[in-house]
Parts: structure tokens; sequence; C-alpha cells
């Protein structure tokens, strides 16, 4: 079970709590714990990356293990810690806007 | 007795007000989405129950939901808009061409006829439809490109297709406007479009008088006389009483035709109201006097309308989308300001209040007269 955190206004859209789990079939990159992330809550999907590029959206960074994932490529492997469910991925929305 | 239902979107959220056929006591229920910008919420003709609401915001991009309670509930629907075939360029604010990109819808438009048919108008400009209750959106591509798109240039507020009118006579006419492009109609269902802007003058654009570029901010139309069109132009407040083929400048005593919104009267078709704004650079009333302007002639001839509004201080802003009128006996006006008030008149606008004050800045306001 990988474990990721939603911002506050995706949970309240997705209907979660602080956390949801996702199960990957295959390599635990980013892209598949978000495709897979998409096919469990439908109205996430063109909220964390753009319909048709898959692009992260601009005011969003990947966070896991006190490093940022943003630019690592989406087929780059997880670090261990997330894949094994101890340490959770975070969707974080940038600070700014009033 | 008649119910009103005002929908309100703000830049924090959705609202909705309520109140029986009196139009003294409101209830406010919301926000709904909060924390969200709420470009503009609308009702169904035939379902006044079947409502949807555009959603977005700059870090989660765009949501449409939809409720089939009256605004009680709400689920969100497809959110995917995408550009037919290869979107293309337009002008940029420098004249350089730059690829077509959507950021938000704007305006949604449910059909006439039909609660599972919206329209949708979007930046960058280009208008969508639906027909299966927005489980799905298509883009309606003749306008974009009917052939004057790359000359398209950006408003100061984004290149967005904020106005859909459709014809109450025949559906297969609909007019939409576009900052800052111009207004357009097609005659057969979308499929293809025109430029209808002969007749108005800008004298901010190179050409004044090119056929697209001018900064239409909003059209209205009475249901009866679709073929009479009222505009409120960047500066200027302008009529067809041809669908748009030609234009005529109506602003006549306007104390500043600069504005966004124009709506007209539920049961009088030839009474327009306007809110006039000081100027484009100094967004907010003359004097600090927020004042509506009504026309009982179909323009030029205008009186001011103050009872109930504030007269000194007031610095707030009236959006494009952000006036409606009701359809009871005695006609209702409603809009709202950038500094959160809704300000409500039961009685064609001689005497105001406002029907709520503490909203985040209201960006639209539409009114549903419920039986």
């Amino acid at each position: 079970m990988i474990r990721i955190v939603l911002p506050p206004h995706l949970r309240t859209l997705a209907k979660v709590g602080s956390e949801v789990t996702v199960e990957v079939e295959g390599p635990a990159t980013r892209n598949a714990i978000l495709d897979k992330l998409e096919a469990d809550y439908p109205m996430l999907r063109g909220t964390i990356r753009d319909h048709v590029t898959l692009k992260r959206r601009p005011f969003l960074r990947f966070f896991a293990c006190s490093e940022d994932l943003s630019f690592e490529p989406g087929e780059t492997l997880l670090p261990e810690a997330v894949v094994a469910g101890i340490e959770p991925f975070f969707v974080v929305g940038a600070v700014a806007g009033g | 007795m008649a119910e009103v239902r005002v929908l309100v979107g703000t830049r924090k959220g959705a609202f909705i007000l309520t109140s029986d056929g009196k139009r003294e006591k409101w209830d406010v229920s919301g926000p709904f989405f909060g924390g969200w910008e709420i470009y503009h919420l609308k009702g169904s003709p035939v379902d006044p129950n079947r409502i949807y609401a555009s959603q977005s915001s700059s870090w989660f991009g765009q949501l449409i939901q939809r409720s089939n309670d009256g605004g009680k509930t709400w689920e969100p629907v497809d959110n995917k808009f995408v550009y037919d075939g290869i979107p293309g360029t337009h002008q940029w604010y420098d004249g350089t061409p730059h690829p077509w990109e959507f950021k938000r819808v704007w305006h949604l438009e449910p059909s006439l006829s039909d609660p599972d048919t919206v329209y949708a108008g979007v930046e960058d400009a280009a208008l969508f439809r639906t027909s299966d209750g927005g489980k799905s959106w298509h883009e309606l591509s003749g306008l974009r490109t009917q052939g004057t798109g790359a000359n398209w240039m950006p408003g100061a507020g984004g290149m967005c297709l904020h106005t859909i009118l459709i014809d109450a006579i025949n559906p297969q006419r609909i007019f939409i406007a576009i900052s800052a492009a111009g207004a357009f109609r097609t005659d057969d269902g979308g499929q293809t479009w025109k430029p209808i802007n002969r007749g108005l003058k800008s004298n901010h654009i190179p050409d004044p008088t090119a056929e697209v570029g001018h900064c239409v901010h909003r059209i209205a139309a009475h249901r009866s006389r679709p073929n009479v069109l009222f505009m409120q132009k960047h500066w200027d407040v302008m009529r067809s009483d041809d669908a748009g083929d030609s234009w005529h400048e109506v602003s006549g005593n306007l104390p500043t035709d600069f504005g966004f919104t124009i709506d007209v009267h539920a049961h009088e078709p030839e009474t327009v109201f306007v809110v006039p704004i000081k100027s484009d650079s100094e967004h907010y009333p003359l004097d600090g006097k927020l004042q509506v302007f009504r026309s009982r002639t179909g323009g030029n001839d205008w009186e001011p309308l103050t009872n109930g509004l504030p007269q000194r201080d007031c610095y707030v802003n009236v959006l494009r989308d952000a006036m409606a009128v009701d359809s009871l006996d005695e006609c209702g006006i409603y809009f709202g300001t950038t500094g959160g008030q809704v300000y409500a008149s039961a009685d064609s606008g001689n005497h105001w209040m406002p029907i709520v004050r503490d909203l985040p800045p209201v960006v639209a306001v539409e009114v549903q007269t419920l039986p």
C-alpha cells in the first residue's frame, strides 16, 4: 500500500481523509500511483496533472522522504520507504495567493 | 407564492440566496466549494433544480459541478476541455503568435429546451457543449477556426469567451462575445460563425473599426425580441436592431460609458440597465457613488437609480456577469460587487437594498424565478 497525502481542497473534492492509499501493479513510479489514484477517484482527474499532457499542474509539488520529487521524470521509481508504506507521498499546493 | 433563487459566484465559493416573491427577507446558504473561484452558476430554464457551476483554482484547475436538487447537493462532472484538432495560435499581448491553452470556464449557458445540454465559454476563447449533462464536453470549433482567430488578442483579464446568448425564438442562432475579439453569431447551431462587429469603434486599437479586436464586455437581449441586442463595450453602450449585423451607440447622457455589465428588464424590452464605471484605468464608480442607470427608451436617455445604494466612499466594481433580472410581475434586478455585496431591487430599480453584504468579491449573479 502506498500512502498519498492530498492538499485539503482535493481531500474535500474526493471525500477522503488526510491520507489515501493505493495499490499499484508493476513498478511503483509517480505516474503509476497517480494513474491509480485517478482511477480510484475520477473527480481528481485534471486537478493534479493536465488531462492531456499529464504534466504536473504548475502550483503543485510532489514531496516524499524530505525530498522534492517534482522535477523527477514520472517513470522514476519512488523511494523504497514510500513503496513500503513507511513514508507518504505528498501532493502539496504552493504557498501563494490570497 | 413564487420564490426567487439568486445564484452567486465569488472569488472564494458559491452562495445561494432565496426569498419569497416579496423579496424582503433572504436566506443565505453556502459557501459551496469554499476557497475556489466560482466564475459562474446557472440553472436550466426547463429544470430549475438542475444547476451547473464553474469551479476553478490556480492550483487545481477547472471543475464543473452539477446539482439536481436546486443547489443543496452537488456532484463533479467531466472537466476535460480539449480543443478540437491542432489548436494553433492567437496573438499574444506583444503581437507574437501564442498557442491556444485552456485556462478556465467563464460562463455556462444551459439550453432553453434540454437540461442536459449546456454551452461553456472558456479562456482561451472557445465554445464547448455538453449534451449529456456534463459527462463530456466537445468544442464547437467552427468559432475558433472561422478565419479571424489567429488575430484575436487577450484583454487584460485574459482571452475569455464570457457571453453566450441563445436566441429564444430560433435556437439555431447563438450570439457570443470574447474579450478582446468582439461579438460573433452562428445561425446553424454552432457549426459556422461570423464576426458581428460592424459599427463598433474602439479607439485603443490600431484600426478603430476593425472586423475583430473589440473588447466587448457583455451583450444582453430580451427573450421576446432576440434581434435587438444591447452591448456594454469597454467604452460605449451599443445597440443592434438587426441581430448584430450593425451597431450604433446609445451611450447618450451616461456620465461615463465605460462599464462591464448590462441587462434588460424582464417585461419591458426597451428598458435597459447598466452600471457605469469611471474608466478603464479606474474600475470603480464615479465620485464614490454607486449608481445603476436605467433607460426606458432602449438607450440614449438614461436616468440614475440611487435609492438604497451607497452615495459616498464606494469604490467597488460590478463585473460583466454580475447582474441579472427575475421575471416576477414587478421585475426584480440584482447585482453583485467586488466588495461582496449583492443588491436587489424589487421594483425595476427604483429602490435597492443589500440582500447580503460581506461575501468575497462577487463574480457572477444569476436569478431563478421559481413557481
